[in-house]
């Protein structure tokens, strides 16, 4: 467990979110939706078996103008370019060169895109060919192209967002799914709380609306198939609906916030990052149950679960979160799961509850959704990976 | 007492304890020395694939460990193994699968590859087929373990289990930099008082087909194929890209007071850090090296310390034309005339680019360069190129004392830092 509650540490802020997914594009939009008491919006049809939520329609000359940048980069880059831009704009720290130049950025990432059409091309191929060594070389040097070839590098999100937006401060990529999200955040709510940095970009985006990610966890059985179930309902475990989303926040000290005029969102008071040895009966509900005490479970506190919907750690999940008894919203009934992006996500929407000072509606499909009673006070979002890495944080309102 | 374990800013002072190489050369510090001293080139022609077509044929490839093809996660996994075997050996601590601090592990970016993509599509009964029935034969269930092998934290998770570090590790990507932002991690943690411990790697095992025709589709590699240890040549006027290698390397990190505390032997202090984003090309440097300028001066300024006192540059200098021009152009407009006495090699020369593994192997050799007293040469350096105008130790290795350090990784996305690494405090 990483203590953030030493000596000398100073507070942090949240003053930018930047947030798209399949319930719109902006902070409104998804305060208006997850209130509203609608349905989820999700595509059964166009990957099936396999349920999507897929991402709002964007205009990405909004946050990227030249359509230069926008060839370079594939949905995920756009995405999470574009996510970032919005929490900038939020902060209005957009356009600033003297405050981006020393904003530290962490991205929470995967990797680029394949050429779907391109990959069955070259199968065929190899599959009559007798010499497929020789052939996979002909057929790659024909086929791929220089610029989806940046396009799949991992650290080219965050070389998207310097070269757009101009955060050059710092650039540093985790990658390692849910835990990406949950360590890029810790790592630079630390820094500040430390004083090593003044003001950081940190999120992350996912599109699920691609084939070789679906491949990823089909291999495994770990996607949400036919219609939508929803996660930590009656079937506890439905399968992971995956869910298209790009997620950034501007953390930053007091001082730095002060000095240029700044309000804060909402307050994070701590993140933490835990790994449970998954082998061993027990271990997962165990360490959300004491990620949940670390947080604390004061009156006025919700719980924003990241629960994937992946057998074992979801039910484990649940466990530990019945047992707390406080009110539960399980997000990826709303935004489906967006695996490096879920964690920052739910951070924004936590903030952003936080200062409307109430809970999002709670909705009828899991048990754990009790009623908010009384003002929002802190949210403890909690994450559980499909796979590995188990993690929380605490936002609390402002002032 | 405490003041002698605090730098000048008043943080905990971060040791090294522990070092573990592996690279073409061979595996372990002693014979990676050794071979890196006599000027030795790991460089050789690509026998793990079929090579016909290739616009380029030679790498650094790791052959000693696998007789047959493993995927890239596999042989990445491998050689941080045996990089951290090494240096947990050495600092003797954290052995036996229970080492008290976190690990921070740059990792190849992963993905499912060619010859795991040809048995799917050996399942699917449809000709021609698309790639959507790929899933299909994804989820026959007869592939399960690719899940766990493909995911991009598997490598590190997969460590984690092994060494049993503490928490969640961090896998991470700054490009070609990023074995030296594992570093980096680390020291930040042990100066915030996370830890008082931590482990380091960077490791790269992912010469494939495709990930040599991407870099060479980008124009990044050489393409002098004919006398592969003579391809890499940093500096010199006839340099004309990189070759692609493989290695590892590990560092125990750990806070002098602990390190002190416990009598371990101390290898070598990172005393700095500095980093800055460049957001002019996707693959190129801003050409007015600012970027290169802002990093090395916030590296000499996290150690507190100016120019006159570095000794060596262990140079990023992937012997691309563009990159160790810039490199040129940053180290000039910081040292200014100084540059001329400080002696400035490429490891790239010897080992080619292990890309992501680079920057922790560079250090890790930064270390041993103070430790024995001697600077391992830049070799191939035949034709010097007038407008860079270095000492760049050529072809032959130096006896020098070299009390303090500065080791710089440059990546595509925009990506630099530098460290600053010196000997034993006095």
């Amino acid at each position: 467990m990483h203590d953030d509650k030493r000596p000398g540490q100073r507070d942090v802020w949240i003053t930018g979110i930047g947030l798209v997914s399949s319930l719109g594009e902006g902070l409104d939009a998804h305060w208006a939706a997850l209130n509203g008491g609608s349905a989820p919006v999700t595509d059964a049809e166009r990957f099936a078996p396999y349920l999507v939520h897929p991402l709002v329609k964007l205009n990405y000359d909004q946050q990227i103008p030249k359509k230069g940048d926008q060839r370079q980069m594939e949905a995920w880059q756009r995405i999470g370019t574009y996510a970032a831009g919005l929490a900038l704009d939020s902060a209005g720290i957009a356009k600033t060169p003297e405050i981006l130049g020393h904003t530290d950025m962490i991205v929470a990432a995967g990797g680029g895109e394949r050429d779907f059409k391109v990959d069955a091309e070259i199968l065929n191929d190899l599959m009559v060919s007798n010499d497929w060594g020789r052939s996979l070389n002909e057929r790659l040097l024909s086929d791929l192209r220089p610029t989806l070839s940046l396009a799949q590098l991992s650290n080219l999100l965050a070389g998207n967002i310097s070269i757009v937006h101009g955060v050059t401060g710092s650039s540093r990529t985790f990658m390692g799914e849910e835990s990406a999200g949950v360590d890029a955040t810790r790592v630079a709510y630390s820094r500040i709380a430390a004083g090593q940095s003044e003001i950081g970009l940190v999120g992350g985006a996912y599109n699920a609306e691609r084939e070789d990610m679906l491949l990823l966890y089909a291999l495994n059985d770990l996607c949400m198939t036919g219609s939508f179930r929803p996660v930590l309902g009656d079937e506890a475990a439905p399968g992971i609906p995956s869910g298209s989303m790009g997620a950034f926040l501007v953390l930053e000290s007091p001082e730095h916030a002060t000095a240029r005029g700044a309000k804060p969102i909402a307050k994070l008071s701590g993140v933490w990052s835990e790994r449970a040895r998954r082998t061993e009966d027990g271990t997962v509900a165990a360490t959300v149950s004491k990620l949940l005490a670390t947080a604390g479970t004061a009156s006025g506190t919700a719980v924003y679960s990241g629960a994937t919907g992946a057998r074992g750690a979801t039910e484990a999940e649940g466990e530990a979160l019945k047992a707390a008894g406080l009110p539960v919203r399980v997000l990826a009934n709303r935004i489906g799961h967006g695996f490096e992006a879920q964690f920052p996500a739910m951070l924004g929407l936590a903030a952003l509850s936080l200062s409307h000072g109430a809970a999002i509606a709670a909705a009828p499909t899991s048990a754990l959704e009790t009623a908010q009673v009384g003002p929002l006070e802190r949210v403890v979002v909690t994450s559980v990976g499909h796979w590995r890495g188990e993690g929380a944080a605490l936002v609390e309102k402002a002032g | 007492m405490a003041q002698i374990h605090n730098d000048k800013s008043g943080r905990p002072i971060v040791v090294v304890t522990g070092i573990g190489i592996v690279t073409s050369l061979g595996q372990g510090k002693a014979e990676n020395w050794k071979k890196l001293t006599a000027g030795e080139s790991g460089i050789h022609r690509i026998t793990r694939f079929p090579i016909e077509g290739m616009r380029t044929t030679i790498a650094g490839t790791v052959d000693f460990l696998f007789d047959e093809r493993v995927a890239a996660p596999n042989l990445s996994e491998k050689l941080a193994t045996l990089a951290i075997e090494e240096a947990i050996s050495e600092a003797g601590i954290g052995g036996n699968g229970d080492f008290p601090g976190p690990l921070f592990a740059a990792v190849p970016p992963v993905e499912i590859e060619w010859p795991e993509r040809k048995q799917l599509a050996e399942q699917v009964p449809n000709r021609p087929l698309v790639y959507h029935d790929l899933l299909g034969a994804a989820a026959t269930g007869k592939f399960r373990p690719w899940h766990q092998r493909f995911l991009f934290g598997s490598v590190a998770d997969a460590l984690a289990d092994r060494f049993g570090t503490r928490g969640q590790p961090i896998s991470l990507s700054t490009a070609c930099a990023s074995g030296a932002t594992a570093i980096q991690l680390g020291v930040e943690a042990i100066r915030r008082g996370e830890c008082d411990v931590a482990l380091a790697t960077g490791t790269d095992g992912s010469v494939h087909p495709e990930a040599l025709i991407r870099f060479s589709l980008l124009s990044a590699l050489t393409t002098a194929n004919d006398n592969p240890a003579e391809a890499s040549k940093p500096f010199a006027k006839n340099r004309d890209g990189f070759v692609m290698a493989e290695g590892a390397a590990a560092l125990v990190l750990e806070s002098y007071e602990h390190a002190r505390a416990r009598g371990a032997k101390i290898l070598g202090v990172l005393e700095g850090a500095g980093e800055m984003a460049d957001n002019f090309h996707r693959t190129r440097s801003s050409p007015d090296a600012k970027p290169i300028i802002g990093c090395i001066n916030r590296a000499l300024s996290d150690a507190g310390v100016t120019v006159a006192d570095v000794d060596y540059i262990n140079a990023h200098g992937t012997s691309t034309p563009e990159n160790d021009r810039m490199e040129h152009v940053g180290f000039a407009a910081v040292f200014g005339d100084h540059l001329k006495n400080v002696p400035i090699s490429s490891n790239k020369s010897m080992i080619g680019h292990t890309l992501t593994a680079a920057g922790a192997i560079e250090a890790a050799v930064s270390l041993l360069t103070i430790q024995n007293g001697r600077i391992p040469p830049t070799i191939n350096y035949n034709i010097p190129d007038p407008a860079l105008p270095l000492d760049v130790v050529p072809n032959v290795a130096r006896d020098a004392q070299v009390n303090r350090v500065i080791s710089s990784s440059f990546g595509f996305g925009g990506q630099n830092v530098c460290l600053v690494v010196a000997g034993e405090p006095a």
